[in-house]
């Protein structure tokens, strides 16, 4: 269905591009040109992208302003975009957030300023890509085409240790993506063998009826490369060397969107490919994210660099993510939705919170600071705003979020709920803690009192953020009722699917166990006559 | 008119918008408005109160519930939450104490707080999103929205006990009065959980009491029970009870008007009213009202105990505090919920009283110090003495406060904490109430110890401060008066049945109390019909109760006798109300030997039992106790996962991996070196193989 009749997504996914074009023709000496084409395309690029929200239509569950034709047609490749209730939310975070990542790198960012904001423009058309494809060769393409202008943020643009940073997330994210091309190969393979029709067309190859022995290797492989993008504990040690190298709006994107990528991953691809084989991980993902919610937040707590802390705190935020989706209900599933634009806004505020502190004194160090809030009135203000949605205060849209999450995993299974739920005292105590710490205390420190307050820009930077709070605190209904019909149709789809295979395997062991027992079944049956 | 309740939360949140957005421009511009539109906000929330208040007064009794849905909050499959208020008889009893308290303590804040440069503003703001969370507490008609009011009071607080940061201590204050409350907050949404899930079960998927309440008897008892004490847990954090009080204290470090304000007369009350709020479901389970009144009862003495020796005036306030909560619990506990709500009352007058004319005692002491430069503590009390003819108005009003918290028959204390007590022996509770009075007696002597201390005998601030003490200005001190003359004859909106009264705060209350156990028995029956099995057990558990509880219900002597016995009669509350005034008498006069007629028997009393003293002067050495077995071993333990777990073996896997690929990669790097010579050597050495392999097997 589209119902603008205009390919609006393409748009919005391709605009960014052609920035790039415009900027290539720039010259690289003019670097304030260079960063304001930048802004007005991603703002220029937000505006293309209301468009999407306005005319989404609630109603139904399907995917809508969809475009689908052929591509490469030998190998049933095919250019299919849509978006429903599930994407679009995470599309307007995307675009959100640009404009601020390039407001927040104006006097950041010194050196090859044209190419950053190349890379900027660049990984705005993956990220976007790779949330609108429904092809699962042209969903590969723009996932592995986020990794470069990424890794080149992180290994050109960021600290000491960027390189070892940048080869870390690459090899760790890549390494995992393999196996989810491998699986892809499968599917389509396998689909062909009982359809005959060669194609990757997601919406398709859901019906498909994978052997339920197949289905956990396969579902696996989906689970790795996407567990390490959101990134689930164990394998999340990539995140804070990331985060503490990239420049600021590397991180606010990291945080933002890309490890978004790993959580929307497995609610458009590997729960409803492998619904069997996704209810039978249940328990260890809920598992790994309960440990990831209270070891996350433990290891945040002790941190001595802010930028770590925060980094820590992502790990532990999306252990609520991972615990909602995985409930499998309306409450978990939303919430976890929500809980991804909710860390989008409030672990990108920190981050830009901390890319301004660290821009005035070149350290991140809890320890350099103290009693800043007495210099620097209108920071502390922002920084506490973002510190409340971050500890979910209700009010905030962290607490929408996380109570929902606590709902849906309560019904699902309790005992992990309230695990999850104390997870919001470490919250609190690293949070606080760090406040404490940073803006409070006396001010000791004579590198501190002369400490400039925020600019024009800064606050323009951190101000939709800190509205956002308070809108999506209290009025979360304009966003969730955008979700209700894609959701609960998810669910349902999930379940019923779920049953059938379920009835398979009932039967398949039933059949066996006949075997087994057929003579003896028959002789006694004999008898009773 | 009803329909306007969402005005009274909405004027404080403009007065914050406005103090919070622009407040800096109009601290410099003047900075009169800044007290103007806060007292204004909260004044007219008041004002609004109170003709709701009338208005429903007219109402008859059995249709004084109205509820205002605003509009829909959290919702998301069954879970449908919605920001709406409830008028009924308990939200508006409390909603007027906030808001007349509130807006009379922000009057008195204009005098304290205006040599503030600069963040004038920012109290101002505090302060009214304060009273915007704690009218969302009271006015919710549902456990989320409280929820929401629950937390909003917490931050406020937080803001405010460290609104001078500038403190390392006070920083450290204000986070923990967060932390801990977070910690009661964990127990409080597990029990929102619980109970969301258990009625769920039951087809009743709501958090809204008007929904929640009637349908309570589907819980299993055990259930209930499990629920009770969970929102317990919240309420020990929030009203400062065993184990969870140890944040209050500390909290003194705030200003004094917040003190009064949050930490006195209306947060920390939150938990109690909670629990009234909740008193049908309490009623389910005997056991869960038996933890509340034991740990009532504990905290009262326990905190009492540390109250004795305390030389700050603000801690010794603060402890009192602690200690009054604990006897409300104690009232709640034993099914009293009108009595505890009739305490909560009180208290809010004659502790707001106490803690702004302590604020008064310590601007005077603040200014005369600080004429004569001296560094002296101006909250220790050691430093005090005398002020009775300086501040004179203080002394009086301070006066009438200590005679009410003390107990002293006429006075608003004596009738609510004589209520509880009362009630506790009738209901068979002897031990808790030997508790009680022993607490009430201390309650008396440390109370008058600290007027003894303060303005008795000669002053003893140092560097001739005393020249320059002085009385507070107006906007204090009418503000003492009025909460004066309300603690004085508060108590006769309860006086009870035995002296001559009718108890009429009890009546008003009946009928958000009223709906306990003998409704929901009907409803149980009528429920029965259908064929569940346990309702059957929790309508049992129900009748249990209904006669602890039925008190409050009722209120009839007839039916506090029946149960209680033929042998407590009127004569019995005579009696142990005469007791209870001796005690407290008795405290009085120990005070008075102590610190007025012998002054050198402290001093003596603490060298002949130093370990007494030094464990009630260190409060039971408890914040160090929690030091050691919670907060250390926590710290401990992050770092060993950080420092051990995640860099060495977590990260420490990764890079191993990655090591052990780059050695294998280094090694087979020689198999394709590019010289001819290896690689012949290798396709001879192969064939070699080859040959000898097929040589053995064709021998073979």
């Amino acid at each position: 269905m589209n119902q603008l009749h205009f390919p609006i997504i393409s748009l919005v996914t391709f605009f960014p591009i052609f920035g790039v074009l415009i900027l290539l023709m720039i010259d690289k000496e003019n670097e304030d040109v260079l960063r304001g084409t930048a802004l007005a395309f991603t703002v220029i690029e937000f505006f293309l992208s209301l468009p999407l929200l306005i005319y989404f239509n609630d109603g139904t569950a399907g995917m809508q302003f969809v475009e689908h034709f052929p591509w490469i047609r030998s190998m049933g490749i095919t250019y299919h975009l849509g978006i429903d209730g599930i994407s679009l939310w995470i599309v307007m975070l995307t675009t959100f957030l640009t404009p601020i990542c390039v407001l927040c790198s104006w006097s950041y960012i010194q050196k090859h300023v044209k190419e950053y904001m190349i890379c900027m423009l660049l990984l705005e058309t993956a990220m976007l890509g790779a949330l609108v494809a429904l092809d699962l060769i042209l969903f590969y393409v723009f996932w592995e085409l986020m990794l470069i202008p990424m890794y080149l943020l992180i290994g050109v643009w960021g600290g000491p240790q960027r390189v070892y940073a940048a080869v870390k997330f690459f090899i760790y994210t890549a390494a995992g993506s393999v196996f989810m091309l491998l699986s892809i190969l499968f599917l389509y393979y396998y689909n062909h063998k009982v359809t005959g029709v060669y194609t990757f067309d997601i919406l398709e190859l859901y019906k498909l009826n994978v052997p339920i022995s197949v289905q956990f290797w396969l579902c696996l492989a989906f689970f790795v490369s996407f567990a390490i993008k959101v990134p689930m504990f164990p394998l999340h040690t990539w995140l804070p060397d990331a985060h503490v190298q990239a420049p600021t709006a590397g991180s606010v994107i990291l945080a933002g969107v890309l490890l978004k990528m790993g959580t929307y991953g497995f609610l458009r691809f590997a729960m409803p490919l492998f619904p069997y084989a996704t209810h039978q991980y249940m328990p260890v993902i809920a598992t790994l994210s309960v440990i990831g919610i209270i070891y996350g937040a433990l290891v945040a707590m002790v941190q001595p660099d802010m930028k770590k802390l925060v980094a820590y705190s992502s790990v532990s935020h999306l252990g609520y993510v991972m615990l909602g989706l995985f409930a499998l209900n309306m409450q978990g599933i939303e919430g976890g939705i929500y809980q991804m634009l909710n860390h989008g806004i409030s672990t990108g505020a920190l981050f830009l919170i901390v890319g301004m502190i660290y821009e005035r004194r070149h350290t991140r160090m809890i320890k350099d600071f103290g009693g800043i809030a007495k210099v620097m009135p209108v920071f502390a203000t922002f920084f506490m705003i973002a510190t409340l949605s971050s500890v979910a205060v209700p009010g905030t849209n962290g607490f929408v979020g996380e109570f929902m999450i606590l709902v849906g995993a309560f019904r699902a299974y309790p005992v992990f709920a309230v695990f999850a739920a104390s997870g919001a005292i470490f919250g609190a105590v690293y949070m606080l803690w760090m406040y404490q710490r940073v803006m409070f205390c006396p001010l000791d420190k004579p590198e501190n009192e002369k400490l400039k307050d925020l600019n024009v820009r800064e606050i323009i930077t951190l101000l939709p953020l800190a509205v956002l709070v308070f809108v999506m605190g209290f009025f979360p209904g304009m966003f969730l009722r955008k979700m209700d019909a894609s959701v609960s149709h998810f669910i349902k789809d999930f379940n019923s699917r779920y049953e059938m295979y379920a009835q398979q395997r009932q039967q398949s062991l039933g059949e066996k166990i006949a075997a087994v027992t057929a003579t003896p079944a028959a002789g006694s049956s004999a008898v009773v006559e | 008119m009803f329909d306007k309740v969402w005005l009274i939360p909405i004027f404080p949140i403009i007065g914050v918008l406005i103090n919070g957005l622009l407040g800096r421009r109009i601290e410099e511009i003047n900075k009169d408005i800044v007290h103007w539109v806060a007292c204004v906000a909260v004044g007219l929330s008041f004002v609004l109160t109170c003709v709701l208040f009338f208005q429903m007064l007219g109402l008859p009794p059995d249709q004084r519930l109205y509820e205002f849905t605003w509009f829909d909050w959290i919702s998301g499959g069954v879970l449908h939450t919605y920001v709406a208020y409830q008028i009924d008889p308990l939200s508006m009893m409390m909603c007027m104490f906030v808001t007349g308290v509130g807006f009379l303590i922000h009057v008195y804040s204009i005098g304290y707080m205006y040599h503030e440069e600069g963040r004038y503003y920012r109290f101002f703001t505090y302060l009214n999103l304060f009273m915007f969370s704690m009218i969302n507490l009271i006015l919710a008609n549902n456990y989320l929205l409280l929820f929401l009011g629950w937390e909003g009071v917490g931050l406020c607080s937080y803001l405010l006990i460290g609104f001078w940061f500038s403190e390392e201590a006070n920083a450290i204050a204000g986070k923990k009065a967060f932390i801990t409350n977070r910690v009661g907050d964990f127990g409080f949404i597990l029990g929102l959980l619980l109970l969301y899930t258990q009625l769920g079960a039951h087809g009743v998927w709501s958090l809204q009491f008007s929904e929640v309440f009637p349908h309570v008897h589907l819980l299993s008892p055990s259930m209930a029970t499990a629920i009770c004490l969970l929102l317990f847990v919240g309420c020990t954090a929030k009203s400062a009870q065993i184990p969870l009080y140890v944040w209050l204290p500390d909290a003194m470090a705030g200003p004094t008007p917040v003190s009064a304000l949050i930490h006195a007369a209306t947060m920390v009350t939150s938990g109690v009213y909670m629990i009234a709020r909740s008193n049908i479901l309490y009623s389910l389970s005997p056991f869960a009202m038996g933890v509340v009144a034991t740990f009532g009862a504990l905290t009262a003495i326990f905190a009492a105990s540390i109250g004795l020796v305390q030389n700050d005036i603000k801690k010794v306030l603060a402890y009192s505090t602690v200690s009054q909560l604990g006897y409300m619990f104690l009232g709640l506990g034993v099914g009293a919920f009108a009595a505890g709500m009739f305490h909560v009352l009180t208290h809010a007058f004659f502790k707001a009283l106490l803690f702004l004319g302590s604020g008064s005692v310590i601007h005077a002491m603040h200014h005369g110090l600080h004429k004569v430069h001296s560094h002296a503590d101006a909250q220790d009390m050691r430093n005090m003495g005398g002020l009775k003819d300086k501040t004179p108005i203080t002394y009086v009003t301070f006066l009438i406060a200590t005679l009410a918290i003390a107990g002293i028959p006429g006075f608003s204390g004596f009738f609510s904490k004589d209520e509880i007590l009362w009630q506790t022996y009738a209901h068979g509770h002897f031990v808790l109430w030997l508790i009680g009075a022993v607490a009430a007696g201390m309650t008396a002597f440390y109370m008058f110890r600290l007027v003894f201390m303060t303005f008795f005998n000669e002053c003893r601030a140092p560097d001739g401060a005393a020249e320059h003490l002085h009385e507070s200005p107006k906007s204090m001190t009418v503000p003492l008066m009025i909460l004066a003359f309300l603690a004085a004859v508060g108590g006769y909106l309860g006086v009870p049945k035995a002296l001559g009264g009718n108890n009429r705060i009890e009546h008003f209350l009946e009928p958000v109390m009223g709906l306990g156990p003998e409704k929901l028995l009907k409803k149980a029956g009528a429920a029965m019909a259908g064929g569940a099995h346990h309702l059957a057990e929790a309508a049992h558990g129900a009748a249990e109760h209904a006669a602890a509880a039925g008190h409050a219900v009722a209120g009839h002597a007839a039916a506090m006798a029946e149960h209680a016995g033929a042998h407590h009669s009127l004569f019995a509350e005579y009696l142990l109300m005469g007791i209870s005034v001796a005690i407290a008498l008795i405290g009085i006069f120990i005070a008075y030997t102590m610190y007025i007629r012998k002054r050198e028997l402290p001093a003596k009393l603490a060298e002949s039992f130093p370990f007494l003293y030094r464990l009630l002067l260190n409060k039971w050495y408890v914040d160090e106790l929690y030091e050691l077995v919670v907060i250390k071993p926590i710290h401990g333990f992050s770092q060993l996962l950080w420092k051990g777990v995640d860099v060495a073996i977590v990260d420490g896997t990764v890079n191993g991996v990655a090591r052990v690929v780059g050695w294998f990669s280094g090694v087979i790097r020689y198999l394709q070196s590019g010289y001819v010579q290896s690689y012949a050597v290798s396709v001879v050495l192969g064939t070699v193989v080859l040959i000898i392999y097929y040589f053995i097997k064709a021998l073979s």
